[in-house]
Formats: structure tokens, C-alpha cells, sequence
């Protein structure tokens, strides 16, 4: 810059040292609370500082969740929520990249028509589905099992969008130098095509991950039993209702179980995550 | 845009295509044929009988006090939402661009909620806001202010609000930043050897050039407060106290699940399904625009 505003850098760093805090604080004070006992947070204001109980807490909702709400042990709503949250994102990728190959590299009647379909689910969210599609489920045998976490969420718009961009810029010549040394299309994919969108699927896994992580709605209708419970799902089952009656400090713990694993995936691959934020909204 | 370079088959397209096709079908598009059917059929109360009724559950709704205070709700709601989160996170994206030392660390600090879901940032809040052991709470007594969301519509809003912006403003300061890193910096530097001042320059050059942006992250924005915002409401308010904070998707999925009016929330589910394909259409003409430029 061609100035020298001593003033205005220390008010921007002002600014965004506050941002930075008040974005940090609800974690902060979970943090805190995971580690303190029930009594020590229903005592009004409950300290800033953490406690020692932090081996007891998470121990205690791994094991066996809350003594007053659900008793579902969080250890196998984490795995449940990393089965889902990776089995939406692979699908997600395997399913779109195959049908962006064949809008792209074929010429077959109905094309256009295939591409609009795919397109139209961008406007048929979960939520003005609900009931419907809870039947075409119960109706498939889906409640309570992985595929029915899954199947349903793995269309993807977005995606075939986003591989179908990625496969326009890939330059003719290749597809050229395959046919005339005698490769298939599927040759072509396989050997030409997929190690290019390597780093495509890359950012599209990590946004992926984390929308299949943050699932809400359609695991909430499809799982009834506690053992198929996801994380995200399993904390709201452990308040019981009145802000005394609910163990706080077993909450906090598995919320932050829960939101831990996608905000590592974010932080540790940052770069992927920003292209793929950036890529999948155009 | 067509690739020149193609393949022949007469089965290998259509095989490719096979299982998205499939789930689309079966989920989506069955679904939603199934929602605009229901929509127009009526069950007595005991699910014995059913009629067809035609456009008699919107006829209702329009009649409906709750219905129309829903949309009400919704409107403050995500009005609230895509206002404070963009208006925030325009600030911290704009001065995140302005400082070289730490721009890296902040981003770092400042993208993490993106990451929490919805229910959980609606937990994270309320229990900060808990009306006798919050945090926050205790702190707001002692300024005076009597909180307690659990009976207080307003301050419902205000809680649900703050959860929903606080996850949102990450998406919003990375798109914010990304546009204004690719404002040229000669333009600034010109306007700053001429000797307009920040402030000056700011509203100038910056923010128009930001517009299309700024609308971008309007309309996304406004699409995830109609919808993405469910588990923020349902893991704090659940649409309480008295419907202050119940809208539109909450109440489709409280009126089909909970209460089991199935006509009632198959009309609901159409009215939203009108109102998700003009956002989505607004978004892509935009989109179409902007690639021109």
C-alpha cells in the first residue's frame, strides 16, 4: 500500500481481534464446561476457567452418553456419523463424476433432458419433501440402517456441475491421442481423466464430508433407534428439557465430540476446503 | 461449451448416468409428486377417509393466522440473518484484506464454525443464553436486562438469530475476501494517491465493485435461513414461545410430523417448493451475468 495509516492497522487488527474472540467464545465457554462438573455450572455464573473433569465427562458420553438423558454411548453415534459422513461423500463424488463423464464425452438422444433433471434436485431440498420421501424409504425397508442415512442424500447437482466444468478444460488432444492409440471411453476415464480430477475430488470431499456430517433433518426422521443415532442428532436426545435438569457438562462434551471432526477437516485442509467452498458455488 | 472430441456408444452413456438417474427419481422427483398430490387431498382426523379437495389446504393457509405469522416470522428471520451476518462479515472480510501480518492466522480462526452444524451451534447458544444458568445471562442481569428466551418471543428471535449468523458469517467472510483480493490494487493505490481516505475509498470503489458479491451472498444467504437454519431452530425454540420464532420449514415439518396434518403440510411443502425454484432461478440468471462480464 502506498500509505502509512498506523492508525487504520491498528484499528483493523482492533477489529478483527474482537471478531476473532466473539467467534471463539461459544467454543471457549463448551470447552470450559465439558470440563467442570454438573454442580459447578448449575452454580450461577459458572467459572471461565476449566476444571479438572474433563477425562471423567468425555469418558463417561463415550461410554455410556448422559445418566438423565439418552444413554446411547456417543462412541457409537461418532462412528455412525463417520459412516455417514464419508458414505455421502464418496457417493456423492462417485455417482457425479460418472455422469458428468457421460454428459461430456457422449452424444446420445435425451442428454440435455438427463442434465435437467440432475439440475431440478437444486430445487427439491429435504425440507419441502419430508413426508414423501420418509415413505419411499420406510416403503424400501431404509429406517434405521446406513443406506438409508445415505442413499437418499447422494444426488448431487453441485457436484456433476462442478466435474463437468473441470472435464470442459481438459484440452481435446488427449481424448484424440486416446482414440487413435485404440483406448475405450472407459480406458479414457480411468487412466486419463480420474488422475486429473484428483484434485477436484479432493475439494469436494472435504465440503462433502462436512455437509454429511452436519446431516439434521433426514437423520432425524429416519433413525429411531438409539444405535443408529448420528452425533449431531444424539445431542439433542441428551437434553431433557429445563435448563437444571439437563448434565450440561455431558452435553458440552459430546458437542464438542461432535463438532470437532469437521472443524479439524477445515482447519488442517484449508486450501482444499477454500477451493472447494469457491468451486462448488459457481 | 461442447467438447468436439466424442465417444460412440449406444448403452455406456445411459449406464453412466443409471444411478444418479436413479436416486433423483426415486428420492426426489417421486417425492415431490407425491407433496403436490397430498396437497390437494384432505384426511379426516382419525386417517380413515381421505377426498380429494383441490386447492381447498391453500385456500386454508391463506385463511390461517399461524400460517401467515409464520411467513411473517420467516421474513424477520432471515431478513435479520442475511443483514447482521453480511454486514459483519463485510467488516472483518474488509479489514482481513487490509492487514498483512497475521491475514493468514485470522483466516484460520475466523472460517472453523462453518464446520458446526446448525443443532450444534443452536445448542452452543442457548446454553450460553440458558435462561437460569447461561453465561451470557448472568452477565445481562447484572446489566439490568431480564432475559429469558423461553418466554420471551423477541428475545427467542434474537437467540435463534445470533446462533444462525454466527455459523454463517464464515461462508460469507471467505467469499467476501476472495472478491475483494481480486479488486486491482491500482485502482486503490490511485484513488489513495489522490488522497481519499479509507473510509472514502471504501464506499467508492470497493463496495460497488463488491456488488455482485454482496447479492450473490444475499440470495445464499436467504436460502439457508429459509432452510438450513431447521436444526438451529429445532435444538433451541422448537418454533416457541407461541410461534415467535416457527418458520416456514419448521412448521411444515411440526404440522406433517408432529401433528400429522398431512394436507396441511403438503401445501406448505408446495408453497416452499415456489419459493426455493424462484430463489434458485434469481441465483443462476445472476450467475449467467456474472460469467459475462
Amino acid at each position: 500500500m502506498v500509505e502509512n495509516r498506523p492508525w487504520a492497522d491498528f484499528f483493523a487488527h482492533a477489529v478483527l481481534i474482537l471478531g476473532v474472540i466473539l467467534v471463539a467464545f461459544p467454543l471457549y465457554v463448551t470447552f470450559v464446561a465439558s470440563t467442570l462438573t454438573y454442580d459447578q455450572i448449575i452454580d450461577v455464573p459458572m467459572p471461565l476457567i476449566p476444571g479438572d473433569q474433563f477425562f471423567e465427562n468425555y469418558a463417561q458420553v463415550l461410554r455410556a452418553g448422559s445418566n438423565k438423558g439418552s444413554a446411547a454411548p456417543v462412541s457409537t453415534m461418532l462412528v455412525n456419523s463417520f459412516v455417514m459422513a464419508i458414505g455421502v461423500a464418496l457417493g456423492k463424488i462417485a455417482i457425479s463424476i460418472i455422469s458428468a463423464f457421460a454428459i461430456v464425452y457422449f452424444r446420445f438422444p435425451g442428454r440435455n433432458f438427463f442434465f435437467w433433471m440432475i439440475f431440478v434436485t437444486l430445487m427439491l431440498p429435504i425440507e419441502v419433501r419430508i413426508i414423501p420421501t420418509f415413505k419411499v424409504a420406510s416403503d424400501l425397508g431404509l429406517l434405521d440402517s446406513y443406506s438409508g442415512l445415505i442413499l437418499p442424500l447422494i444426488a448431487s447437482a453441485t457436484a456433476t456441475f462442478l466435474f463437468r466444468q473441470f472435464f470442459l478444460t481438459i484440452p481435446d488432444e488427449l481424448a484424440e491421442a486416446a482414440r487413435i492409440d485404440g483406448a475405450g471411453p472407459i480406458r479414457f476415464f480411468w487412466d486419463v481423466v480420474l488422475p486429473l480430477s484428483k484434485t477436484s475430488m479432493a475439494a469436494l470431499f472435504v465440503i462433502l464430508f462436512i455437509l454429511g456430517w452436519n446431516q439434521y433433518l433426514w437423520p432425524l426422521l429416519i433413525t429411531s433407534q438409539e444405535s443408529m443415532y448420528t452425533v449431531v442428532i444424539g445431542i439433542k436426545r441428551m437434553i431433557s428439557g429445563g435448563d437444571a435438569a439437563t448434565e450440561w457438562n455431558l452435553v458440552m462434551a459430546t458437542a464438542m465430540l461432535a463438532l470437532l471432526p469437521p472443524a479439524l477437516v477445515v482447519v488442517l485442509m484449508q486450501k482444499w476446503f477454500v477451493k472447494g467452498l469457491v468451486e462448488t458455488e459457481k | 461449451m461442447e467438447k468436439k472430441v466424442v465417444f460412440q456408444s449406444a448403452w455406456l452413456p445411459y449406464a453412466l448416468l443409471a444411478p444418479q438417474i436413479a436416486v433423483t427419481v426415486i428420492f426426489f422427483f417421486w417425492p415431490a409428486a407425491q407433496a403436490v398430490y397430498y396437497s390437494f387431498l384432505l384426511q379426516d382426523a382419525f386417517g380413515l377417509h381421505t377426498e380429494f379437495v383441490w386447492f381447498r389446504n391453500f385456500t386454508d393457509l391463506f385463511h390461517d393466522a399461524n400460517y401467515l405469522e409464520s411467513f411473517k416470522v420467516t421474513a424477520l428471520f432471515s431478513t435479520l440473518v442475511a443483514v447482521s451476518g453480511i454486514s459483519i462479515s463485510l467488516l472483518l472480510a474488509t479489514m482481513a484484506d487490509r492487514v498483512l501480518r497475521g491475514a493468514l492466522a485470522y483466516k484460520t480462526l475466523l472460517i472453523w464454525p462453518y464446520a458446526v452444524a446448525p443443532a450444534v451451534a443452536g445448542v452452543l447458544w442457548a446454553f450460553m443464553f440458558a435462561p437460569s444458568i447461561g453465561i451470557v445471562t448472568w452477565f445481562l442481569r447484572r446489566l439490568g436486562v431480564d432475559w429469558n428466551w423461553i418466554i420471551d418471543g423477541d428475545q427467542a428471535m434474537l437467540l435463534v438469530v445470533i446462533a444462525a449468523t454466527w455459523k454463517q458469517i464464515s461462508y460469507n467472510f471467505l467469499f467476501f475476501l476472495a472478491g475483494l483480493q481480486s479488486i486491482p490494487r491500482s485502482l486503490i493505490e490511485a484513488a489513495a494517491i489522490d488522497g481519499a481516505t479509507p473510509f472514502r475509498r471504501f464506499w467508492t470503489i470497493v463496495f460497488p465493485l463488491l456488488s455482485p458479491t454482496t447479492f450473490f451472498l444475499l440470495v445464499i444467504n436467504i436460502v439457508y435461513a429459509f432452510f438450513e437454519t431447521f436444526g438451529v431452530i429445532d435444538a433451541t425454540t422448537q418454533g416457541g414461545p407461541a410461534g415467535a420464532t416457527q418458520i416456514l420449514v419448521y412448521k411444515v415439518y411440526y404440522d406433517g410430523v408432529k401433528a400429522a396434518d398431512l394436507g396441511s403440510s403438503a401445501a406448505q411443502s408446495v408453497i416452499l417448493m415456489f419459493i426455493v425454484i424462484s430463489l434458485t432461478v434469481i441465483q443462476f440468471r445472476f450467475v449467467e451475468k456474472k460469467v459475462q462480464y
